[in-house]
């Protein structure tokens, strides 16, 4: 077939179109045109979504492995969904009922995966790390899906994706993310991301669910709700993390609601056409009050369209072409 | 792979001016074979396919005063290649705003050659739905077939060799409208590459080297 992109005079050849790693393992790792790039393949996956026959033949033949040691619902029916649309194969895995419970180790279970060849594992785990560990010791590509309180790559990609068409660019945008930031991996990677891509980020929450040396995120950190959505283009609310202890960091769900919940008087000192983001799931009177998730400037369920088209376009990019060479 | 071949300007197919000649008669076999300029859309196949797709629309608005619907069309993801090749092209948007449903739909690419893009699309298209008809409209058509597909309308057919290449620029993409064989230097021509001969032979220019991108096998 030809080869389509090939530079011509007059044209600016095509921003470098490789993904510089084997895997997806964290926004740290990942460069600024990776970042781009992954945005601009998400911003062309996002129309076969629109389609009569939501289904392209583009990866017919491999095989995603989706090692889900933790629970989710939002997170994997997302990666199924896209692995579906691209006509990949994929096996579900879940780590109750499986030789997991039985003693196996981490590596042993991946391992015993590879003999069965998949070209991409997908994998969220309880201890961070768990994704890098995948990603030194085997050939395929690894997809981070959530490990620990560590790293959540895509959602900060899908979370990207919709400020980027929700305000036309990313940079210079005002973004608080207010919340459990400690134990909140959602938080980590978008404070990467966005930094990385030049917003200025103003992180929020009771002080003691905001980590060790979170300065060093390069993040401004205020402990009031209103000083950080003060003029905010971008407010992102996090949920509680009760399953890792974050519910100890504060006396009541009442108390927490009053002091940093996002009510619609405080949404109001926000700008005027900002956007109110959550990743999910919701606890509605906690840290977001109903009429703001379901209010016009919600784009929640934005988000969570988008991340069908991200990892489309994280799974296109690792293992479209056969990475040989 | 990544590098364009050593390549000199052989012939020059078409000049801006038989570009534009090529484009109103094609426009012309449009409205002739459609009896009208209703009941079809033109796609254009990216990126080459999709300034021809806007001509032709803006040639039969010209002459017939007919709004004909235009798609654009990125058949990366269709492509039969991605296995044999080492990293994920770029894609690019496909925007196709109208139903195909029960239409007629010409596909338009710059060069048609091994047919294989042509597949791809076809097989894009009818996943947009089921149309009434599927034609291809190429502005140059340079032979050496690998699957079963033919244009209906045909802006040049030229026989080529598989060492030679077909460059076609339109002034909208590469900043000026034009359509060159180039061939590769003789070093680097396939060992058993046939020599077809050539029904235009108008005499090369020069054998400078060509600077502008190309557009392989």
């Amino acid at each position: 077939m030809s080869r389509r992109a090939d530079s011509v005079a007059g044209v600016p050849p095509d921003r470098p179109h490789v993904f510089s790693k084997k895997d997806l393992v964290d926004i740290e790792s990942v460069t600024e045109d990776d970042i781009r790039l992954v945005l601009d393949t998400a911003e062309s996956m996002r129309e076969i979504n629109q389609r009569a026959i939501k289904k392209v033949p583009t990866l017919r033949g491999k095989l995603v492995a989706n090692l889900f040691f933790e629970s989710s619902t939002r997170t994997r029916f997302s990666f199924e969904v896209a692995e579906r649309r691209l006509s990949a194969d994929s096996i579900a895995f879940t780590a109750a009922g499986s030789s997991v419970s039985k003693g196996e180790t981490l590596l042993d279970t991946a391992k015993n995966l590879m003999a069965m060849a998949p070209d991409a594992i997908v994998i969220r785990h309880a201890r961070s790390g768990a994704p890098h560990l995948l990603a030194r010791e085997l050939p395929c590509a690894v997809i981070n899906a959530g490990d620990g309180a560590h790293e959540h790559p895509t959602q900060a990609l899908l979370d990207a994706l919709t400020i980027r068409r929700a305000k036309g660019r990313i940079a210079g945008l005002k973004v608080s993310l207010c919340g459990d930031i400690a134990h909140s991996r959602v938080a980590r990677s978008n404070v990467g991301l966005l930094t990385k891509m030049g917003a200025a980020v103003t992180l929020c929450g009771p002080r003691t669910l905001l980590p060790a040396e979170i300065e060093r995120t390069g993040a401004i950190v205020v402990s009031r709700i209103e000083e950080a959505l003060d003029g905010a283009d971008v407010v992102m609310m996090l949920r509680v993390q009760r399953e890792r202890g974050g519910g100890l960091g504060f006396p009541s769900d009442r108390e927490y609601y009053d002091i940093f919940g996002l009510t619609p008087e405080r949404r109001k000192l926000a700008k005027k056409d900002a956007i109110i983001m959550h990743p999910g799931p919701l606890n509605r009177g906690v840290e977001i009050d109903s009429a703001v998730a379901d209010g016009p400037d919600s784009v929640i369920l934005d988000q969570v369209e988008n991340g069908v088209a991200v990892r489309m376009a994280v799974l296109y990019l690792l293992i479209g072409a056969s990475g040989d060479e | 792979m990544g590098e364009t071949p050593a390549t000199f300007r052989k012939i020059r197919l078409m000049d801006a001016l038989a570009m534009k000649r090529v484009t109103a008669r094609m426009a012309q076999e449009i409205v002739e074979s459609q009896g009208g300029t209703e009941g079809f859309a033109l796609i254009g196949i990216r990126t080459r396919g999709v300034p021809l797709a806007r001509r032709l629309a803006a040639e039969l608005d010209r002459r017939e005063g007919a709004r004909v619907p235009v798609g654009v069309l990125d058949i990366t993801l269709y492509r039969d290649d991605l296995t044999t090749i080492a990293s994920s092209p770029v894609l690019k948007r496909t925007e196709i705003s109208f139903p195909v449903e029960g239409k007629t739909v010409i596909l338009c690419d710059d060069v048609l050659y091994t047919g294989r893009t042509v597949r791809a699309a076809i097989d894009a298209v009818l996943d947009f739905g089921r149309p009434r008809k599927i034609l291809l409209c190429v502005l140059v058509d340079r032979g050496r077939r690998e699957l079963p597909i033919e244009a209906q309308f045909i802006g040049k057919r030229v026989a080529t060799s598989s060492s030679e290449i077909v460059q076609v620029t339109f002034g909208e993409t590469d900043g000026d409208d034009d359509v060159w064989l180039l061939d590769r230097e003789a070093s680097l021509r396939p060992a058993n590459g046939p020599r077809v001969p050539r029904k235009v032979a108008k005499p090369a220019k020069t054998a400078a080297r060509a600077k502008k991108g190309t557009r392989r096998p």
